[in-house]
């Protein structure tokens, strides 16, 4: 059978980046085709360019057997390629109807309301979903929201549908049931280009996977041909691997106790609802759930972001959770955060000023009310060295440098000054394996110290092979508490799904 | 004395509702428009004396909302188009429509026209208290009723309703929909200023049939300022219009009446009521009660890496 895609030598540069060099590779009609690279390989500037929100510099797309120039997303609609981004593309404020309306084609000005609700609440049924369809989007969990994107494209009636790493927000029973639903899309002849680098979901539901490295892609393996250490082989190519022993050494001290904590948002609901957890001395504590349910406001209220609606915090002892205290604990806080280029770091200054973010004040770093230049340089060619920073001419501004150095700048900053907590938030998303190993070496280096980290983590695998333990979140409480080593995913993914388990 | 003074509220309001209405369609599109002070003033000017010039009030009417149209396009040009600055551009067209008819108006003034005149609504108007506010008005009057009804609808049962406030909400939803996010924010950026001009047509055709210098008088500013009173809803617009429209009607009134307080106070309140309207809508915002058009402000640019 003809292929439904063909990609030839595409190329696309942003201003001072080169993000997709030469990418070549085909779709057949009924086929599940997963793209697999680590990020900053340029899947999602090629699915951008698929879709019609970028223009490619050179190479040709044929689509159906014609070539075809995709000027504007519309013209790529037209054509049946349809996606879901891994930024969603809804409205939060508009209701689910208003959502799918928006995708629907053909649908005139004035509409019947009561013809198209039935229609979308057909196809909602067909899927067995829960969704209401005046229920605006901020409402719904964000497993839901895929959802809605899905449907936008079926919608449609789409050939081609291109998800873009669709299962980070799902618990690993609803990536089963989205895998089902793909299969069937695939027996009903569409074809399915899949982005993931979890290689787990690529091996199930692959029926061919090409892999993408910087820009270039290396390889198209059929299914047969492919294994999860060849694959993981031809992504990781010849860069180095840091490597790391883990050496369990959790105390009995406990660093941080956290009594019934709640936090609100800012629309006032509860983003932590009588959340409860402890950690202790050296120890790795992994939190695992679906994304947006706490995690994220576990860490604020942590690091003095946000503050407490009710409930205690102690550290060594000690109620931190209102007084005075609080500041200098927070002060001694290490932090990554979940958006490294948005708050990790100041993205104009140079790696030198961002080095130093948390300590200027510090005598070593200025002279009366000036800056001790000489001593932030000498600071910054240390920290270089220590952690092997890719840091680039002297002085460029900081958000030049790819993902992977730019966590590693954050990581430099933060564990500066040998704090007793870390807290990270996803702190290995989007990052290259070689990249993501070193930042499992700090914790593990730290935990041997006598650091305690708590993890906010969605991806399990690495969870499960760094923490000493790990606790489950689900609409902002701890569900439980479980043993990586003696527990199973599927355990932990009930539990992401809101099972308490004794 | 209830009845005559809903009147003048009604017809104080009138020519904030237009501009607030103007100012709404395009923030709704994501748009910010601060050149709405300036764009009365072209619609006053342009509205005055092409109907002193034809003799017609549908020829001024046009006029008005066709030049108030044009200028409002050359803000919605720099903003969507060119992604310039859109504070800067609307500051900029307030200051151009300020000067342009400082100049182009000298000619026009103390030149008198025939205003629009009065249309009893037979048996409507003859309601108590709301009858002669509502029901014996000029034709002006009844078609801001009209634009509140026909916005509500448009926004919240057409498909290019749901459309355009996408475009102001997430453009890059919107984009991979195949919307036209430019030309929507473009349309509703130039039909929002004609519209806003109209309220200048009223100042200028209706409220006082003559071309004053500066004739507006910050009316535009407190426009813009009730967009987020009205959470960009035209219904809510309306009862900030007529809010602002009392205020006035009832500080004339006192004037008239000869009060102790100080003229000068007096002129004072419908601005401090716009300090108090915007204090009382940030908290309310801040709560999260309102509904911004989340990129309300931002560019779009499809080739935009975040």
């Amino acid at each position: 059978m003809p292929d439904l895609l063909q990609i030839e030598h595409i190329r696309k540069t942003f201003p001072g980046v080169v993000a997709l060099d030469s990418v070549s590779f085909s779709v057949a009609p009924g086929e599940i085709h997963t793209l697999l690279g680590e990020n900053g390989a340029g899947k999602s500037t090629l699915m951008n360019i698929l879709t019609g929100l970028y223009r490619p510099d050179r190479g040709r797309i044929l689509y159906a057997g014609r070539e075809v120039r995709f000027a504007r997303p519309r013209a790529s609609l037209a054509c049946g390629i349809g996606m879901v981004h891994q930024h969603f593309m809804l409205v939060p404020a508009h209701s689910v109807f208003e959502n799918i309306l928006l995708a629907l084609d053909g649908v005139p000005g004035f509409f019947s309301r009561r013809r198209l609700r039935d229609r979308i609440q057909q196809v909602i049924d067909e899927f067995d979903l829960d969704l209401d369809l005046d229920s605006p989007v901020w409402k719904l969990s964000i497993g839901a929201q895929q959802w809605i994107e899905l449907i936008k494209l079926l919608m449609r009636d789409c050939r081609l549908l291109i998800l873009d790493e669709p299962t980070a927000v799902l618990t690993p029973q609803e990536s089963e049931r989205l895998f089902a639903v793909l299969t069937r899309l695939r027996e009903q002849g569409k074809s399915v280009i899949f982005i993931s680098h979890k290689m787990r979901e690529v091996m199930e539901i692959s029926d061919r996977v090409t892999v993408l490295k910087k820009g270039r892609s290396l390889t198209t393996l059929a299914r047969g041909d492919f294994d999860q250490a060849r694959l993981a082989g031809l992504m990781i190519g010849d860069d180095q691997v840091p490597q790391w022993r883990k050496q369990s050494r959790v105390g009995d001290d406990v660093v941080l106790d956290i009594r019934d904590l709640s936090v609100r948002n800012d629309r006032g609901l509860a983003d932590l609802d009588s959340c409860s957890l402890e950690l202790k001395k050296g120890e790795i504590l992994g939190i695992a759930g679906v994304a947006g349910n706490g995690q994220k406001a576990l860490a604020e209220v942590l690091t003095g972001l946000k503050k407490a609606a009710s409930g205690r915090i102690f550290a060594a002892g000690e109620d931190i959770t209102h007084s005075s205290a609080r500041s200098s604990y927070i002060a001694g806080i290490a932090h990554i955060p979940e958006d490294r280029k948005s708050i990790g770091i100041a993205p104009d200054l140079s790696v030198d000023d961002n080095l130093i973010l948390k300590s200027f004040k510090q005598p070593g770093f200025r002279r009366w009310i000036f800056q001790d230049r000489a001593a932030i340089r000498r600071n910054a060619r240390e920290k270089i060295a220590q952690f092997a920073i890719k840091a680039g001419p002297d002085g460029a501004p900081v958000r030049y440098l790819s993902g992977g150095n730019i966590q590693k700048v954050i990581i430099a900053r933060e564990l500066s000054e040998d704090p007793a907590v870390l807290v990270a938030l996803y702190p290995t998303r989007g990052l290259d394996i070689g990249s993501a190993e070193y930042v499992h070496k700090v914790m593990a280096d730290g935990a041997a110290r006598g650091m305690s980290t708590l993890l906010i983590s969605e991806d399990l695998d690495e969870l499960l092979k760094i923490c000493d333990r790990i606790a489950v979140m689900f609409r902002g409480r701890v569900v439980g508490c479980v043993d990586p080593r003696q527990t199973t995913r599927e355990a932990i993914g009930l539990m992401m799904s809101g099972e308490e388990v004794a | 004395m209830i009845d005559i003074l809903l009147d003048a509220t009604v017809r104080a309001g009138t020519p904030i509702l237009f501009a607030t209405l103007g100012a709404l369609i395009s923030e709704r599109a994501g748009i910010i428009n601060l050149g709405i002070e300036g764009l009365m003033l072209i619609g006053a000017l342009a509205g005055f004396s092409a109907a002193h010039g034809c003799g017609s009030l549908s020829v001024g009417l046009l006029a008005a909302f066709v030049a108030a149209m044009a200028a409002g396009a050359i803000h919605a040009l720099i903003c969507v188009q060119l992604r310039g600055n859109q504070i800067v551009s609307g500051l900029a067209l307030t200051m151009f429509g300020i000067g342009i008819t400082a100049l182009f108006g000298r000619g026009m003034v103390g030149l008198t026209i025939d205003g629009f005149s009065r249309i009893a609504i037979p048996g409507l108007s003859r309601l108590p208290l709301v009858g002669k506010a509502f029901f014996d008005q000029d034709a002006l009057i009844y078609l801001s009723f009209l634009l509140v009804a026909v916005i509500w609808l448009f926004f919240y049962r057409t498909r290019w309703g749901l459309n355009l406030r996408t475009a102001g909400e997430n453009p890059a939803a919107a984009d991979t929909c195949g919307v036209p996010v430019e030309r929507y924010r473009f349309l509703a950026v130039s039909v929002g200023s004609g519209i806003v001009g109209l309220g200048g047509a009223y100042l200028s055709m209706a409220y006082t049939p003559m071309w004053i210098e500066n004739m507006s008088a910050g009316r535009g500013w407190i426009a813009v300022a009730l967009v987020i009173f009205a959470c960009w809803s035209s219904p809510r617009a309306m009862l900030g219009a007529y809010l602002f429209g009392g205020i006035t009607a009832l500080q004339l009134r006192m004037q008239a009446m000869g009060t102790e307080i100080s003229a000068h106070i007096l002129q004072m309140l419908p601005y401090i009521g716009t300090i108090l309207v915007l204090v009382v809508s940030t908290l309310r915002l801040q709560k999260g009660a309102g509904q911004q058009p989340e990129s309300l402000g931002l560019p779009y640019d499809r080739e935009d890496r975040k």
